[in-house]
This record gives structure tokens, sequence and C-alpha cells, in this order.
């Protein structure tokens, strides 16, 4: 690294200037592992990132051309439509539900980012195969779950251009700080609350949800 | 196959035969005795003439027991059977994508065991050969680097013991007391001692630039599942570790590679770990977006709410171990803290209104499991037994009626509430949650 050609001095210099960065060592210093080349970067460097689609590669895909892979792919599971076969995933519905008592989080009601679809069903999906698409047969899925949301309309093409630019539904609503702690409890000892007004407002006994704790694994199939 | 003169038939029979009756009935008592794995809650029998015998020469005491490597690789007794990690089979589409739970009611440290360690999987667990693993880092670094697990192996090594708790652990219970039992309202809670890397000596060899903010951590499994992490974090106390509790990680713990990230939501310690690149924003990745963000009743959610909030329980009594009848108990518990350690638990037997401090047992760890005990006189009288941590930052566990103040019922995540658990006169055992 430092050539051995180069004359003493400056050599003390910089290892008088490293010392003096309170600890902190020389990018190599243990020298173990090989330096990554661009073409071992490219092999893994999948992400993409959801703001702004940074990481998202060439390639385009339609709406119609989704439909068919995903009819082929994914509709097993999620539903022709989207609907979520069982209880896998549903992948459409839920718009306006997120104050509800039983709100339904989607692509198209909760998702911040639509880039972020690209990348997850690039990275994970089909469950059973992933990694198995091509970046074109992935954009159209893109395209095909955004339209499905009526995201986008059915002429959309989805490339590394047009994805960032989707407007999400519920994409101003996220705050990415934690505002925790957000209880503040005194750790009171001794009469905190009147016994008279301590009530058991739910039990789980009798509710039949949990599986037993002994024994075989159960499968909790109807007796 | 040849007899083996140590193992005599005689010995067989005595277990069984007629003629061996006082083999027989320790026998029985034993049975009786390991229903429910050093049941803490087994009547003794009191008319049994064998309790007042002298206690007998037991079968394994007249006969010669297994050699040394009868079990190469050594497991629990046969009669622990019942003591395994466990699902809820309607939670979940997939056992690929799942959770299970591990089983403090049977636990009775700090640390846990490594087959019993809870697993969540969202590609199922690949088993990876350690020879053809590496481990890339890269994104705005000076240095790229490409890592065999050899070359981690030579880096300067380390070992913490810290806990990993999904945040999804009590999420069942949000909305009301679901679970009846403790290894399904808490078991996704596990800790071990963790022996690896520190990040920041892997970060100091490739050489962070100036630029970067945040790392993407990302795993080798089918769901390559990803997070971002702030760089303030990964140079703090984040491990590469290799090791659990001094052998190599099992697979369904990330072998042979996973970062432990101290005292933050499980998500974020990534199993099978391949690949670390350093940017300048956060990535946004589907598992910190659609899943592991918490929705507000307002319709607003929260994100990156990584840290796991003090949060205690009471293992002993509950409703997989009831207490036996009047009398004197030690009342057992685990507390943790992703701010670091716990300062104090206080524990009440009336439902919140008057609490006493019970004592803490050394080794009190920073982001690691903390035990406590209590001694208690139960009268046979009805019960709310409960337990709350206070940790180092001054944080007070809150009660679950407080966290649905501030947060509703539909964050699924962090619930790190109290948990009440109803001493029934009978000694049986239920949880609720109190109004
Ligand atoms: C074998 C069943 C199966 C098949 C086939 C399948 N998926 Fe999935 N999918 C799942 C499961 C299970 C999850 C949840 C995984 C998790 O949370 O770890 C999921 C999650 C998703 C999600 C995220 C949902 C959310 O709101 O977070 C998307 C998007 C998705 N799948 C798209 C696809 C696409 C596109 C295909 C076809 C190429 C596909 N899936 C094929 C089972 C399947």
């Amino acid at each position: 690294m430092y050539s051995s050609r180069k004359i003493c001095l400056p050599l003390v210099a910089i290892l008088l200037a490293a010392a003096s960065l309170a600890g902190a060592a020389e990018p190599g210093s243990f020298g173990y592992g090989r330096v990554a080349s661009p073409a071992q970067i490219a092999g893994w460097d999948i992400d993409v990132r959801g703001e702004d689609g940074a990481g998202l590669p060439p390639g385009k895909g339609t709406v119609d051309r989704g439909a068919d892979v995903y009819a082929e792919q994914c509709a097993a599971c999620h539903g022709t439509f989207g609907e979520g076969e069982g209880r896998f995933p549903k992948l459409v519905g839920g718009v306006g539900s997120l104050r509800d008592e039983r709100p339904e989080l989607t692509v198209g009601s909760y998702w911040p980012f639509a880039p972020t679809l690209w990348d997850y069903i690039n990275r994970a999906m089909p469950m059973a195969a992933p990694h198995t698409l091509s970046a074109d047969d992935v954009y159209a899925l893109t395209a095909y779950i955004l339209s499905l949301n009526d995201l986008v309309p059915h002429d959309f093409v989805a490339d590394r251009n047009s994805l960032p630019k989707v407007k999400m539904r519920n994409r101003d609503n996220f705050i990415w700080t934690d505002p925790r702690p957000d209880t503040i409890a005194k750790p009171c000892m001794n009469a905190c609350v009147n016994a008279a007004d301590v009530r058991i407002s739910s039990t789980a006994e009798g509710r039949d949800l949990t599986p037993r704790t002994t024994g075989p694994l159960d499968t909790m199939q109807p007796k | 196959m040849r007899p083996d003169p140590l193992r005599s038939k005689a010995v067989l029979s005595d277990l069984a035969g007629p003629d061996a009756p006082v083999a027989r009935r320790s026998f029985l008592r034993l049975g009786a005795a390991l229903t429910g794995s050093l049941a803490l809650g087994s009547k003794p029998a009191m008319a049994d003439p064998a309790q007042e015998s002298p206690p007998a020469d037991a079968p394994w005491s007249q006969s010669i027991g297994a050699g040394v490597v009868d079990r190469p690789y050594g497991r629990p007794a046969d009669t622990e059977a019942s003591v395994i990690r466990r699902n809820v089979p309607w939670l979940t589409a997939s056992a690929e994508s799942s959770v299970s739970f591990s089983p403090l009611q049977d636990l009775h440290g700090i640390i846990t065991p490594n087959g019993l360690f809870f697993e969540r999987h969202h590609a199922g667990r690949p088993d990876i050969d350690p020879a053809q693993h590496k481990l890339m880092i890269h994104g705005l670094v000076e240095r790229p680097l490409l890592l065999t697990m050899k070359d981690i192996l030579r880096f300067p090594s380390i070992s913490r013991i810290h806990f990993i708790e999904c945040p999804a652990n009590g999420g069942m219970n949000w909305r009301a007391a679901q679970m009846n039992s403790l290894q399904f309202s808490h078991g996704m809670v596990s800790c071990a001692e963790w022996t690896g890397v520190r990040l920041s000596t892997l970060l100091e060899e490739v050489g962070v630039k100036k630029e970067a903010k945040w790392a993407m951590v990302e795993g080798a499994d089918g769901a390559h599942m990803n997070r971002s992490l702030p760089l303030d974090k990964c140079l703090d106390d984040c491990l590469v570790v290799y090791a659990q509790n001094g052998e190599a990680l099992r697979p369904e713990q990330g072998y042979p590679l996973r970062l432990v990230v101290p005292g933050w939501e499980g998500n974020v310690n990534i199993k099978w770990l391949r690949r670390i690149k350093l940017g300048d924003k956060p990535w946004h990745s589907r598992e910190e977006t659609s899943k592991y963000t918490d929705l507000m009743p307002d319709g607003t959610s929260r994100g990156f709410t990584w840290l796991i909030d003090a949060k205690s329980v009471v293992t002993f009594p509950c409703p997989e171990k009831p207490l036996d009848g009047p009398g004197l108990y030690e009342i057992r518990g685990l507390a943790w803290t992703g701010n670091g350690k716990v300062r104090r638990v206080d524990v009440s037997m009336d439902g919140g209104v008057n609490w006493q401090t019970a004592r803490l047992h050394e080794p009190v760890l920073s982001k690691a499991l903390t035990k406590f005990t209590l001694p208690w006189r139960w009268d046979g009288r009805p019960a709310l037994v409960a337990s709350r941590v206070i940790d180092e930052a001054g944080y007070v566990q809150p009660t679950i009626a407080e966290l649905r103040k501030q947060r509703g019922s539909n964050s699924v995540y962090h619930n790190n509430s109290i948990q009440t658990w109803q001493v029934k006169s009978d000694g049986s055992v239920f949880n609720v949650q109190l109004a």
C-alpha cells in the first residue's frame, strides 16, 4: 500500500497523522478478505430505495404483461385480483380503512413508496421460487398490482423513471422519527389505585385460541 | 448382535417384573413427578405409603448407564420432551413465513438454550454451506470488501450477552387478552451470549466515506430480508456474530453469520447476513414500511421505531405453571430493556394497588434478560399478579390502558405493557387485562 520507494520522512508524517486520529484504524489495516470488484458487487447489488427509486435497473413492463405473469406465478396465493387466498396477504383494498377498528394494510391503502414494491417482488417473490423473475417481469407485475389498486392507469408502463413518480395514497402519513417514550408512568408503591376499582376488562380464559403447551405440537385441527 | 454383558436382562426385567415392587413403585412416582417437567406445582400423593418408607434404590442406581458417546451431541432428558418451541397454527398462512415461541415457562435462567431460541423466518430456514457463504461490504466506503467466513473469524473477537425480541411479541394481546399462556404471550424473546466481530471493526476496515449516514443490511435467505440502520448505531454496539452460547449459530438463528443490534427490535438483527451497503439515506424496504411500522388511531404511522422499551413478565406462576395450594412460593420473572440495564422490578399481587420491590439476580447486564424473584406466601385467595420494570433511563413499564391511550390498539408491534396473571383460589392462572 505505502510504497517502500517513498522516502522515510513522509511515511513518518503519515503514521503520526494516523495515530492522531484517536485510534481510527486505516482502511485495510487487517488486510483480510478481497477487495470486491465492480462485477462482484453488481451481482448482489439488488437494493432499490423506496423514496427515489435509486437502484432500479433498466427495463420496463406493462399492466397487461403483468396480468399474465401474475396469473401464472402469484394468483394461487394472492388471489386473481389480489384479494388473497386464505390467510395469504391481500395486495389490494383497505383504502380509507386506516382509522377503522379493523384496518386493512395493503399496497393500495398503506405502502408509502412504489419502488419498494418492485424491490420486494424482486427480492422475495414468488415465495417458493424467489429471484427467478426477469427485471422486465418484475416491472410488469409492479404495474399490474399498482393498476389493481387504481394507482396508475391501464396503459401505465413501469420503468425506472415512472415508478418513483407514482403517488402512493399513504405516502405523507408516516412519521420517521420515533416519538417514544410516549407514556410517562410514576412508579407508585402503595394504594396506587382504589382497590374497588380494580376490574378485569378482558380474559383469555375460555377463548380457545391458545395451542396446548404440553405434548406434541398442536395443529389446532378441530377436535 | 452379541448381548451386551453390562445391560443384563435381569436389570430390565426388574423394571417391569412383578417381583420388583419397590422398583416399580419408585418408577410410578417418578412418572408422576415428571409429567409437568420438573413440575413446580405437582401435588404430593397424600396417602402414598411409599412416602413413608425409606427411599428406594431406583433402577438407574442398580444398573449401568449409557457410555460417553452414546449421544455424541447431547440432548435434554426424554422426560423434558414437552419443553419445545411452539407455533400458533392459525396465525400465519405458512410455516415458512412465521414465528415460533420460546417455552419461557420451563426456562430457569437468563440464557436461552440454543434449541429453544424463538424463530422468525420470512422465507424459511436456509441451510447454508459456510464454505460458500460471503459477506460483502460496499456502497459509500473506501475499499469494498468480500469476506469469507475464514476471513471473518480472523478479526478480533468479542462476546456479549444480549436479548433479541420480536416487536410483535405480545401483539396478539393488543386488543384484548387472547393467549392463555406465557409461551404464546411472551415467548418471542430470547437471550444468548453472542460471539463475533464488532461491526465498527469491519466498517473501519472498509473505510466509511464522509457522506455515509445509513447502512442497508441484507440476508442470504430466499427473502433477502433487508433493513436500514443508522450508521451511528452500527458504529456503537452492533455485532456481526458467528457463535451463540459458545457454539456455531444454529441455522434457525442465521448460521453461519448474523447481525446483532443490541436492544433493537428483532427484525433488524438480520440472519444469514450476506451484505452491508452504506448510503446517505434510508431504503424504506418493505419490512420497514408495510411491516414493522406502528399504525396510530389518527391514521398516521410511526416508522423506524427500533427501540425495545422496558418490559417484564412473571414467569412463575403463569397459565402453564399454576399454584399447588396455599403456602410459600417464590415469584419468578424476567425483565429487559433496550435502554441498557434494568434498574428495578416491582411486583403486585393485587392488580397494581400495592407493589413490592423484587430482588434482581446477578448478572444484571445491559440489553440482556435479567432475572427477578420475590417470596410470596399465598393465602389461597384470588390474586392478580403483575410485574413492573424501571430501567436505567428511568422509563417505567406502562399498563396496557396507558399504551392504548397513546397508540390505540391497531399498532401490532411494541406492546411492552404490564402483564397481569389472575390466580384463582384453586391455583389456576389466567391471562387477564385490567380496565
Ligand atoms: C406460495 C404463496 C405465494 C406466492 C406464489 C406468491 N406470494 Fe407474495 N406473499 C406470500 C406470503 C406468505 C407473503 C408474506 C411474506 C412475509 O410477510 O414474510 C407475501 C407477500 C407479498 C407481498 C407483500 C404484501 C404486503 O402488503 O406487505 C407482495 C407485494 C407480494 N407477495 C407479491 C407477490 C407476487 C408479485 C407474486 C408472484 C410473482 C407472489 N407474491 C407470489 C405468498 C406468496
